[in-house]
């Protein structure tokens, strides 16, 4: 083995032939792999562990991280043995690669009691990102009705329509008045101040192009009408009846935006951010 | 045998170690998953990694944590003895793609020696590490 990852390496390092050759330390993972029949024996700790995230959709996996300390050299005829730990698993991070957790797992390596390694070992559990498959939001069913909002989007205005006959504001756009029957309107620009009037949080089901959880909001806007838009830039699980919240245009591909709203207070912030394991590695 | 790196006092920081280039082909990525007995997918098949959103099959982790080893022993030659090696993974290493290896001395403290090392390939940062290595008997005044 060790002949056979010097030549793939290109590592002629005379340290690592001969009578007296010692292993390349970088190989200490290498012996605790399970190869292809995988280790037997173990406990279920780790597999539970990925079952669990894989039920949260999380199927993807990538390495991002290896720490080793070699305490002294391994010899051929050392018999490697070693405890796994795992030392922590992340919050749900939102990565280039699609969102999950970061667990990281420690092994000690001794050989016959005496220390020779640590080993510590981070992995990304991930649902891929649905930009990457191609998946894009259905598109807006735009009409004659409607186009006029579609247009002040596109201008990054939100556009209400107002009842030429008795004032009443009106969202989403219609034909004709609700409160008087008028069918002549005109628009007035919404200022962008709103409060969550009501929400959901979509776990399920997962449709492509978008990423469970979030959080879609009832947002009622200062001039008197509602509008349903995500909310952004807070987890989803701390959205509130109530919540002030912003308009803002998001953009979700080169032709979609859409109006979003954000939250104005402290938990207001922009997300989390992008953690590393930017892709594959 | 004594020799093959720098001489004691020769390692200052700053000292910037040559690059390597790497070609990284499909049969080194195949050869390094199989030699490090790592048997995943995206790492020898290309379906499969396509099903799993790699557009192709990419170097595993611990071949890049050995071409890193690699990389610092090569220059400090074979007495130089490897005490620590952290690597952290970014733009991934496909075939076709050349990974070129470029390492600063970070801190040299009597015989102890850090080095920063980074692995860029087309697509960006393969590897960030840090490698702290020993050479016996040197550096001690």
């Amino acid at each position: 083995m060790i002949r056979h990852w010097c030549e793939v390496m290109g590592d002629t390092n005379p340290a690592y032939t001969g009578p007296d050759a010692i292993a390349p330390p970088t190989m200490l993972q290498v012996w605790t792999m399970g190869g292809l029949s995988g280790h037997a024996g173990r406990t279920e700790a780790f597999d539970e562990l990925l079952g669990l995230l894989d039920e949260a959709g999380c199927t993807s996996v990538v390495a991002t991280d290896c720490e080793q300390e070699y305490l002294r050299p391994l010899r051929p005829g050392d018999e490697v043995t070693f405890d796994a730990v795992i030392e922590s698993v992340s919050d749900r991070k939102r990565t280039k690669l699609g969102t999950g957790y970061f667990v990281t797992t420690r092994m000690d390596v001794p050989v016959a009691g005496e220390p020779v390694g640590i080993h510590r070992f981070r992995i990304l559990k991930y649902a891929p990102a649905p930009g990457g498959t191609g998946a894009r939001r259905p598109r807006p069913v735009i009409n004659r009705d409607n186009a006029g909002f579609w247009e002040g989007v596109a201008r990054h205005r939100l556009l209400i329509q107002r009842c030429s006959g008795c004032g009443t504001p009106r969202f989403p756009w219609l034909p004709g008045c609700g409160a008087c029957g008028s069918p002549d309107w005109d628009t007035v620009e919404a200022g962008g101040e709103g409060t969550v009037y009501s929400y959901v949080v979509v776990h399920h089901p997962p449709f492509p192009a978008f990423d469970p959880p979030y959080a879609v909001g009832l947002i009622a806007l200062a001039e008197g009408v509602r509008i349903v838009a995500d909310v952004v830039g807070v987890p989803c699980d701390k959205v509130r009846i109530g919540m002030p919240v912003r308009l803002e245009f998001h953009r979700y591909d080169e032709e979609l935006q859409l109006p979003v709203f954000r939250p104005l207070d402290g938990d207001g912030r922009s997300g989390e951010p992008i953690g590393h394991g930017e892709e594959p590695g | 045998m004594r020799g093959g790196g720098p001489q004691a006092g020769a390692v200052r920081v700053g000292t910037r170690l040559p690059p390597l280039e790497i070609e990284i082909t499909r049969t080194l990525i195949v050869a390094g998953a199989i030699a490090s007995r790592d048997y995943q997918d995206v790492h020898h098949d290309p379906e499969s990694a396509r099903r799993k959103g790699s557009p192709d099959i990419f170097m595993n982790i611990l071949t890049t944590n050995g071409l890193v080893g690699r990389y610092v022993t090569d220059h400090f030659g074979p007495n130089a003895v490897l005490r620590k090696v952290a690597v952290r993974l970014g733009a991934p290493n496909r075939p076709g793609d050349t990974m070129v290896l470029t390492g600063t001395v970070e801190e040299a403290d009597g015989e102890t020696v850090t080095v920063g090392v980074v692995g860029s390939n087309g697509i960006g940062r393969h590897v960030t590490g840090t490698v702290t290595l020993t050479l016996p008997g040197w550096g001690a005044g």
